[in-house]
């Protein structure tokens, strides 16, 4: 690896907690970012000449805290001195410098930078949008790639958002046990909501946009080394490492999806599928069940089936009914109602599904999964409709293209039963609002 | 002399590298290795999950079971391999051939006592 990967990946690697650090002292989001750049271009030039120093992110903090120093006395001869409190803060500043900046300090610190991204006020795509760009440092380009709008309409978009975060009160202090826990919950959901936004898009051309899940693995994890002992974090790592696994083996090579039962097992990431287990057996042991840790549960039961015929349904079964208990909502039901139909047939699944109609009347997956079931029961032309309906909800081209599959199995097959259910088993996805 | 190759190095970095980089670094140091195990010195090697997969168990009168790795260092212990050197002169050039071009970090301790097999001997 050459000298400049290095620091680049150093930098990556280091923003979180950089950022977090900086926005700690100087209360501001835009300066805190401007600093922790001018102290990375510093970095570009210093490392190469004097070697990398052995804790990359105090460096840039140190430097990014002198530069934004620096800044602010030049901007106070022709602009107003700053307001009492912020210049008492720079004092404050000091005097944290001269402690060891540890894990403990920075966990507040990036906690606080990714709670902010996740400001109430925010729709859901303008948090993940805000985190990408403010926590994870990708590039405002990369990020409309990701969300298949112009680069400027992407700048506008987060332009707005900061202005609305900047506006809203962030208390600074060292949160309270209770306040942390609530923070981390808020947080998580975002992580959550980064990789489902990657894994199955809202809308657009590409499927799957690997990068995001990336991005969520590498936040969940940041997450995790900060909060080694909190289950629900154990379990949300757990999770998204299970589901990306089957990534390569999730789209065919005309980007049509494969449903789990037709992939190609070998193409799974054994190293993530063992890890995410891994994570759900530490997570056991505390007995705090939580959803991302019955999710997870649920992944790792797939995950661990060599065959489609060797899945476990009737534990999948149990995990959705404790998942129902924990977090009711019609998404939840509905994937339950697949794994019933493995276990006890499509007749019990079908039943389950019928008070769901309401609920979930503009959803794809539920006419998807309807479908499908009729299907089953060799009830075709009920199965049609349902897969209509589907077709005319789908977001993605491939979701589209991937109900009139079934369609054509109907028009070539006749009244003959089959025995595929039209889902790609996963995760409940939570909606997200549209961009 | 058998020797332990401690593979220490910064966790966020190394998480935060493409497949592809990964497989480079990875075959870069097989063709060193793989010159070790032809001539018989190279024993078993071993890379760990990320330390967030760790578990730590601290024994006292009641012994204790933490989550995560046993001290919060920046460079953590990824993996090790064990290797037979005639010295440390030869372990320590041997260390700098498998790390070239790498900023890991290689703890090399001497090995006290060595059971492939798991048997007390």
């Amino acid at each position: 690896m050459t000298d400049v990967a290095y620091i680049d990946h150093a930098l990556r690697s280091a923003r979180p907690q950089a950022v977090g650090a900086l926005l700690r002292y100087f209360r501001d989001l835009d300066r805190a970012e401007e600093a922790f750049q001018e102290a990375s271009l510093r970095a570009l030039k210093n490392w190469p000449v004097n070697g990398p120093p052995r804790d990359p992110v105090a460096w840039l903090v140190l430097v990014g805290r002198n530069v934004g120093l620096d800044a602010v006395r030049r901007g106070k001869r022709s602009e107003p001195p700053p307001a009492e409190d912020a210049i008492s803060n720079f004092d404050d500043a000091e005097a944290d410098m001269a402690e060891r900046l540890d894990n403990s300090h920075y966990r507040d610190d990036v906690l606080r930078l990714l709670f902010i991204c996740c400001h109430p006020d925010l729709p859901a795509v303008q948090q993940i949008v805000l985190a990408l760009r403010v926590v994870s440092g990708l590039t405002v380009k990369e990020i409309a790639r990701a969300f298949l709008v112009s680069e400027s309409a992407m700048e506008q978009r987060i332009t707005r958002a900061k202005s609305r975060v900047a506006q809203a009160e962030v208390p600074f202090e060292t949160p309270g046990a209770a306040e942390r826990a609530e923070r981390l919950g808020a947080v998580a959901a975002m992580v959550y909501l980064i990789f489902n936004e990657g894994y199955s898009a809202s809308g657009g051309q590409a499927h799957m946009r690997v990068s995001l899940c990336e991005e969520a693995i590498r936040l969940s994890r940041l997450l995790l080394t900060l909060f080694p002992s909190e289950p629900e974090i154990m379990g949300l790592m757990a999770l998204v490492l299970l589901q990306h696994a089957r990534t390569p083996a999730r789209l065919d090579a005309d980007s049509a999806i494969i449903l789990l039962d037709d992939q190609d097992r070998s193409l799974w990431n054994r190293d993530m599928i063992a890890e995410g287990l891994a994570l759900i057996e530490k997570a056991l042991r505390h007995r705090e069940p939580g959803s991302y840790q019955i999710q997870a549960a649920i992944a790792g039961v797939h995950a661990q089936a060599a065959r489609p015929e060797d899945t476990d349904w009737s534990e999948i079964d149990q995990l959705y009914g404790a998942l129902e208990r924990l977090q009711p909502s019609p998404v939840v039901t509905l994937n339950r109602a697949v794994a019933v139909s493995k276990a006890r047939g499509p007749e019990a699944a079908l039943a389950m599904i019928e008070p769901l109609a309401a609920p979930l009347g503009a959803y794809f997956h539920f006419f998807g999964v309807k479908g499908g079931l009729l299907m089953q029961l060799g009830r075709a032309e009920e199965a049609r409709v349902a897969f209509d309906h589907a077709i005319a909800l789908a977001r993605t081209p491939a979701e589209a293209a991937h109900i009139r599959l079934h369609l054509d199995r109907l028009m070539k097959e006749g009244q003959t039963p089959e025995k595929k259910v039209g889902q790609d088993v996963g995760i409940p996805r939570p909606r997200s609002s549209s961009v | 002399m058998l020797y332990a190759f401690l593979c220490c190095h910064d966790e966020a970095i190394v998480n935060s590298w493409t497949k592809e980089e990964d497989d480079a670094v990875l075959a870069k140091r097989h063709k060193v290795t793989e010159k070790l195990a032809a001539r018989g010195k190279l024993g078993p090697a071993v890379r760990l999950m990320p330390t967030t997969a760790t578990t730590t168990v601290r024994m006292g009168r009641e012994p204790v079971v933490l989550d995560g790795p046993f001290t919060e260092t920046k460079e953590a212990l990824l993996g090790f391999y064990l290797i037979d050197c005639d010295s440390l002169e030869e372990a320590i050039e041997t260390a700098k051939q498998i790390g070239q071009d790498e900023n890991v970090t290689f703890e090399i301790r001497p090995v006290r006592l060595f059971l492939p097999q798991g048997k007390a001997s």
